[in-house]
């Protein structure tokens, strides 16, 4: 049954490259197997009899943790800006991006 | 072959909290880049974010101001996607179980009224702002990372890039009087995503959309969809067919330029969001909400010409913001007369805003020195001439009606006082009075000037008049 999803090359290169993330054929054919090994693991759930299971979107059982709307400023520009992996005039600086068309919205 | 047209727009609204969506660092503009944000706003190993309850309720403002249902059980979804204006490398939004649901707005377009459905309505954060260099660098500001967001997602029921700009100014009105956004394009404060297909007249299937971009104002909207609108056209006409892509609008030809073809669905492998519970509305929640919202443009526009007997253009103009409408309520309730204040708001007013390229509650503009200026006016106290030097008072922050009385610019009315000045008047220019028996009406042109002259302008013309052609008639 778990070879039925059995994933392949492609997928794995299809997700990495969503990862912004290249490998060479070694290294993709290991992570093929080793991605094939995890979603095996996962496959097994689906044995379970989930019929008239109300989906679970959350772990916990709270509601509403909600906070006032109140600005709190941090302070933290520089320490924060001391992790990043490159600066300049308050900004991080990263490699050019070319496409802007992507993004969330 | 005739076609009908579809268009679908995404909207997003920047709430203007005091405090982002998840984190508690400030919402604001024009500040050191990076100056407003904290660990989870860049997405710090071990973080965890808490919802701004003012967001919700914003969410739940626009709703109902959207005529549309709240989902009471709602819940985060995690976007997942890498790029630099996102350390988190996902977007907290709702997908499954958005805020609210099938909502509806009512557009105008050439005097012809028409329901816009919405099918949802969202509340997200906001990434941080990209700029590029020419020198191989681009540069990230997470200021306005978690900034909270509505996006307005409409039904298709938009059939021409006409009813795609009512239905923005439609949108962009009941949003703002809720309060909870500027709605201000040029701003940023509100952002469009238009998709479009055609088909052929009576086919029930829907053509392949594209995907337009970079639409900056609603102008741009109604072009590039006319553009997109005919180029559809014409490929289908010549039998070709359309592809999924996304194009950018191009300000400066009005067309529409291809940038990509989609393949498949974006991979954002959506699942709920851990880090967030879910949020249960009340009844009581919206309820109170619900009693705290403003009277909508709709209902003021139609309450304007049934109750204070404006014309239907003027009350639309009046209520096309609510600082706008409020300003006019109030100088109505001061006692001044509803129509002389809509024309002074839309004339006067208007010009003073757009000469000095600010908002009406930026000024120093109240409407209690427009109500006393209105008031001074109808009651004869002070004639329109004089009106246009107290006008620039009020904007210099003056109040009306004891500026005018500090300049003694009350209008001479009282016939006691002005009958001796005219008797003067008569008695120094008896050239004037043999023209006037001569059948020559310029003559009392010439004299009521004189009697002008005399009164340093403060004499109230329509007495004058009354007086001087008494006196001219007795002789």
């Amino acid at each position: 049954m778990a070879n039925e999803n059995k994933i392949d090359k492609s997928q794995v290169k299809h997700v990495a490259s969503l990862a912004k993330l290249e490998f060479d054929d070694a290294d993709l054919g290991k992570f093929t197997t080793q991605l094939g090994e995890i979603m095996d693991l996962f496959n097994t759930l689906s044995e379970v009899d989930t019929d008239g299971v109300e989906p679970t979107f959350s772990v916990t059982d709270q509601f509403n943790t909600m906070r006032e709307d109140v600005a709190v400023n941090s302070h933290q520009k520089d320490a924060l800006l001391k992790n990043a992996p490159d600066t300049q005039d308050g900004y991080i600086r990263v490699p050019a991006i070319i496409d802007e068309s992507e993004g969330a919205n | 072959m005739n076609f009908q047209t579809t268009i679908g727009l995404e909207v997003h609204v920047e709430l203007k909290t005091n405090s982002k969506i998840f984190s508690p660092s400030p919402v604001a503009f024009g500040d050191d880049p990076n100056a407003n944000t904290n660990v989870i706003d860049w997405g710090y190993p071990g973080v965890l974010p808490t919802t701004n309850k003012g967001v919700v309720e914003s969410g739940i403002k626009a709703a109902l101001a959207l005529h549309a249902k709240i989902e009471q059980h709602n819940h985060f979804d995690r976007k997942n996607y890498f790029y630099p204006d996102n350390p988190k490398a996902y977007q907290i939004t709702q997908s499954d179980k958005p805020i609210a649901h099938d909502g509806w707005i009512e557009i105008e377009v050439d005097g012809e009224k028409k329901k816009v459905g919405i099918a949802e309505m969202h509340i997200e954060e906001d990434a941080g702002k990209n700029t590029h260099n020419p020198n191989g660098y681009s540069f990230v500001d997470l200021n306005r990372q978690g900034t909270p967001l509505i996006e307005i997602v409409s039904k298709p029921d938009i059939a021409s890039p006409d009813e795609a700009y009512a239905y923005l100014e439609a949108l962009r009105q009941r949003v703002q009087f809720t309060g909870v956004s500027d709605v201000k394009m040029e701003e940023g404060s509100m952002r469009v995503d238009v998709n479009i297909s055609i088909r052929p007249y009576g086919s029930d299937k829907f053509g392949t959309k594209t995907e337009i971009k970079n639409l900056n104002s609603f102008n741009y909207v109604r072009k590039g969809l006319a553009y997109e609108e005919k180029r559809q056209q014409q490929v289908l006409m010549s039998g070709g067919t359309i592809q999924q892509e996304t194009r950018r609008f191009d300000e400066a030809s009005g067309q529409t330029i291809l940038m990509r073809v989609k393949e498949g669905a974006d991979d954002y492998r959506y699942f709920p969001e851990p880090d967030l519970p879910a949020l249960a509305i009340s009844d009581d929640w919206i309820k109170s909400i619900g009693e705290s919202m403003p009277e909508m443009p709709g209902k003021r526009r139609e309450r304007y010409v049934k109750e204070l007997g404006l014309k239907d253009y003027d009350a639309m103009v009046l209520t096309q913001t609510k600082e706008m409408s409020d300003f006019f309520d109030t100088t109505v309730k001061n006692g001044a007369d509803p129509k002389m204040t809509a024309n002074y708001l839309m004339g006067d007013v208007n010009a003073y805003l757009n000469d000095q390229q600010v908002d009406l509650q930026d000024t120093k503009l109240t409407p209690n020195n427009l109500a006393g200026m209105i008031k001074m006016i109808s009651d004869g106290t002070i004639s329109t001439k004089i009106a246009k030097k107290v006008f620039k008072a009020i904007t210099q922050g003056e109040e009306s009606v004891a500026w005018v009385k500090s300049k003694g610019l009350i209008q001479l009315s009282d016939p006691a006082q002005l009958t001796p000045i005219i008797k003067g008047v008569v008695d120094d220019n008896q050239q004037s009075v043999d023209d006037f028996k001569n059948g020559k009406d310029r003559a009392v042109g010439y004299l009521v000037g004189q009697v002008m002259k005399q009164t340093h302008g403060q004499a109230n013309p329509k007495v004058v008049n009354q007086i001087l052609m008494a006196e001219l008639k007795s002789r």
